[in-house]
């Protein structure tokens, strides 16, 4: 028998109060890697070589940069739940968890921005 | 060797339990393994992304200083790693996907798709460095 109660049942979040969010967003963002994967080696492939001149245009082609800004804010999301995992994973001390936990949200995050921030100027830059 | 005794006589001298560096691993542990180890490389590799971006959006200068170091010996075998781990990765997440589904958790299959992902992936990526003359000589 089971010692959860009803409402409990009911919202099936479990002891982190999540539910399966975590892992859920992970496969979300997994699924759409695979595409975005594929396109970033074509991209580059078709890119070995050349100048800046045609980089820069290529990149500034809205369809490519809406590729590569989908690319880079599913591709950040994604390791950063990924790192997650492997810290808790291997990290038990509680202070260094945290410090690291949050280095990783950091890491992410200034990526995701000098991503986004590169692929706008491309497009909008001057 | 001293036969180990007990009060109720000599015990039989069965094996240990071995010890986790020589049990032989599956394959699916090898490949659970390369897929944590090529997330944490994807990981770091994104600097590179965002370092190729960025030389774009700054300018020829930057651009082509940043080509440079890519194109040398180094730089490129750090790049063919990055195809690899990425091929690999993507390889590896599908097989989760099927697992997901509550399917292909046969244990000959699980084998035969653990090597298959590793064949897999170092072939694509050799055929994609093939495809771009290896960058150039
Ligand atoms: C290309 C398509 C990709 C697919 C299909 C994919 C799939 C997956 C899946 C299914 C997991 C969860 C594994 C588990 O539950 O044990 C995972 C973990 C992870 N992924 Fe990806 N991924 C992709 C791309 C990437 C990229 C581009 C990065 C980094 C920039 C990345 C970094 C990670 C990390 C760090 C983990 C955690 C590894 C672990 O817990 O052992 N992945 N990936």
């Amino acid at each position: 028998m089971s010692m959860r109660t009803p409402l409990k049942k009911v919202r099936y979040l479990g002891s982190a109060k999540e539910g399966a969010d975590h892992f859920w967003k992970q496969r979300v963002t997994a699924v759409a890697n695979v595409f975005l994967g594929i396109f970033l080696v074509w991209l580059i492939v078709s890119l070995v070589g050349a100048d800046h001149a045609s980089v820069k245009a290529r990149l500034a082609n809205p369809l490519i940069a809406l590729a590569i800004l989908a690319l880079v804010i599913s591709g950040t999301i994604h390791m950063r739940m990924g790192m997650q995992t492997i810290i808790e994973d291997y990290v038990h001390g509680e202070g260094a968890k945290i410090v690291l936990l949050m280095l990783n949200t950091f890491f992410a995050a200034f990526i995701a921005l000098t991503c986004v921030y590169a692929v706008l100027k491309l497009s909008f830059g001057a | 060797m001293a036969e180990a005794s007990s009060g109720r006589g000599t015990r039989a001298r069965r094996p240990l339990s071995p010890h986790i560096q020589i049990y032989k691993w599956p394959p699916a542990m090898l490949m659970s393994i390369l897929h944590r180890i090529t997330g944490g490389a994807l990981y770091v590799g994104t600097i590179l992304l965002a370092l190729w971006l960025i030389s774009a959006a700054t300018g020829p200068e930057n651009f082509d200083y940043v080509s440079s170091w890519f194109a040398t010996i180094p730089g490129k075998l750090i790049l063919f790693g990055y195809t690899w781990a990425l091929i690999h990765h993507m390889l590896g997440g599908l097989r989760h996907f099927l697992w997901d589904t509550g399917r292909g958790y046969d244990l000959k299959l699980i084998d035969q798709l653990s090597w298959g992902t590793l064949v897999a992936s170092i072939a694509i990526t050799l055929l994609i460095w093939i495809g771009v003359g290896f960058g150039g000589a």
